[in-house]
């Protein structure tokens, strides 16, 4: 991967200058890189990684597992892009395995995403079935763990 | 009671370490971003701990041979085949240690007879004369400089050869300078060993952190060398270890039965939690370093960049993770430029004399530190730095 989107991608909150000095480029090259990504689709945005439960974020998340026919001509992509496309739906992927769409939902309360997948999701022409998990605590997202526990520290001066 | 004279006065003469002095000025203050350390600010890698853990669970609690554990010098004798290109046999030329402090110790204290002579290079890491003088040797110092970016010319080492010397212990990458050796000279290195007959001790504990995509080459490499080096390596720097203590020396066997006795009548055995993370950081390999690696190395990109802008000039070092700029310009001794930078600024970095005399003028900043905070490190020096030029 291009060491500028790793480094942004572990941490997307540098400035440029900064990111300029890490690489040993300009920072001109960098803004100039940074957005021929963009452009291309490479990056597709920036967002902070956020514990919601410390934040006093009061809604849930759901992993709900959707069966879905292939069409024939497009197979899944027509109506995983559909489903997509819901404000609702933060993440949606394509798997393998006993189901085809893993799909990442977040709602007000209980009743909020259980009406969405009752009206939207499953009335949808070619979802055969749908599975809801909700969420109860977050341990680690975006490789980051929640409530880190404290590694012990270093000294401040050794050999 | 008048201890004195109830001290030997072999380890009365030995000063204290130049590093413990200035970590009492240190300790206790919450408000320091510390450049002064000496080992990674990543914890080991999980695998590595989650093996341990395993091993508790299991009731590995014994001692192992004095040797270590055969299955982790098997490990051993595989990654430093990889590593150097040189076989080692795990029954017989492999010993597992604590740490390579302890098989530097040992191996000073199984070659060395009174008055026998040790060339060594500073500015280096603080335990190599006292390790010599402990083992009743003579420490005899090699500078290397900084025109020469701190590698050490072989021609100083002729100079330094006398009918008594026995050793020439090298460390490159080396801890204060991050300076590395260039094949050539190393060669003719090791051309002066086999030409005096003399043993080599290569501390190879940064090997695996260099820049620049540089491939590292160790004196064992070179003809005729195996037979007259003791290779000392551990898990400390590029796995993350350090207080796992666990090294290794690898040696002819008639080199390391002599360590081994040392090893078995004033250690007995590495601990056995240590040797089984060991066995899962060699299996590991390099994807348990290589992004850490890739992350020091823009951090010394940062570091270098900013020393050089403020006027500091910082040699861009090839391996480690330490750069050790001149501070002359400021017109301040390395003690006093580390003691102004901690008490007005709060930045901790350490004098280069800790390492040595050769080390005047320089101190050493360890980049194995947030990249954040390297930044805000490098702001308050270069305020420190404009507030006392002259």
């Amino acid at each position: 991967m291009d060491p500028l989107i790793h480094l942004l991608q572990i941490n997307s909150n540098r400035s440029t200058s900064e990111l300029a000095q890490i690489l040993s480029l300009s920072e001109d090259e960098v803004v100039r890189r940074m957005r021929a990504a963009e452009a291309e689709g490479a990056i597709l945005g920036y967002n902070a990684v956020v514990d919601k439960h410390k934040a006093g974020h009061r809604g849930v998340t759901a992993l709900i597992e959707v069966r879905i026919t292939p069409e024939r001509e497009g197979g899944f992509d027509r109506l995983a892009k559909r489903i997509a496309k819901f404000d609702q739906v933060r993440e949606c992927f394509l798997m393998s395995g006993g189901y085809d769409l893993a799909v990442l939902v977040e709602g007000k309360d209980l009743l909020d995403v259980a009406n969405f997948v009752a009206e939207k999701l499953s009335t949808l022409g070619g979802v055969l079935s749908t599975a809801t998990h909700f969420q109860l605590k977050a341990y680690k997202q975006a490789g980051f763990l929640t409530n880190a526990v404290d590694d012990e520290e270093r000294l401040p001066v050794s050999p | 009671m008048d201890y004195s004279h109830k001290l030997s006065k072999q380890i009365q003469d030995l000063p204290r370490s130049g590093i413990r002095d200035f970590f009492e000025l240190v300790i206790g203050r919450t408000d320091v971003i510390s450049l002064g350390v000496g080992e990674p600010d990543k914890p080991t890698p999980w695998p590595i701990r989650e093996a341990a853990i395993r091993s508790l669970e299991k009731g590995q609690t014994s001692y192992t041979s004095n040797l270590g554990l055969e299955s982790l010098r098997v490990a051993i004798s595989g990654y430093v085949e990889n590593l150097f290109h040189v076989s080692y046999n795990p029954k017989t030329e492999i010993l597992v240690t604590v740490g390579v402090s302890e098989a530097l110790d040992i191996a000073f204290r199984a070659v060395l007879n009174p008055g026998d002579e040790v060339i060594y290079h500073e500015p280096c890491y603080v335990s190599y004369a006292p390790s010599i003088k402990m083992a009743y040797g003579v420490p005899v110092i090699v500078e290397t400089r900084e025109e020469n970016n701190f590698a050490l010319m072989a021609a100083d080492v002729e100079k330094a050869i006398t009918p008594k010397t026995k050793v020439i212990a090298l460390n490159f990458p080396t801890n204060p300078t991050g300076g590395i050796m260039p094949p050539e000279e190393l060669e003719k290195i090791a051309a002066l060993a086999v030409k005096h007959d003399l043993l080599v001790f290569t501390d190879e504990i940064y090997c695996e952190l260099l820049y620049d995509n540089r491939q590292h080459k160790s004196i064992v490499e070179f003809p005729g060398m195996k037979e007259r080096t003791i290779l000392l390596h551990g898990f400390s720097k590029a796995f993350a270890m350090t207080g796992w203590r666990l090294g290794y020396a690898c040696a002819p066997a008639p080199l390391l039965e002599a360590m081994m006795k040392v090893h078995q009548y004033c250690m007995l055995c590495a601990p056995i939690l240590s040797q089984m993370a060991g066995i899962e950081a060699l299996k590991m390999g390099s994807t348990a370093y290589e992004d850490m690696r890739q992350s020091y190395e823009q951090r010394r990109n940062v570091i270098v960049a900013r020393l050089n802008g403020m006027g500091l000039h910082c040699f861009n070092p090839g391996g480690a993770f330490y750069v050790f700029p001149e501070i002359r310009s400021t017109g301040l001794t390395s003690k006093e430029f580390a003691i102004g930078l901690l008490e007005k600024k709060s930045v901790a970095v350490v004098p280069g004399t800790a390492f040595g005399a050769a080390g005047e003028g320089f101190v050493r900043c360890c980049y194995a530190t947030a990249p954040e905070l390297i930044v805000k490190a490098m702001d308050l020096m270069e305020e420190f730095v404009n507030e006392v030029r002259p």
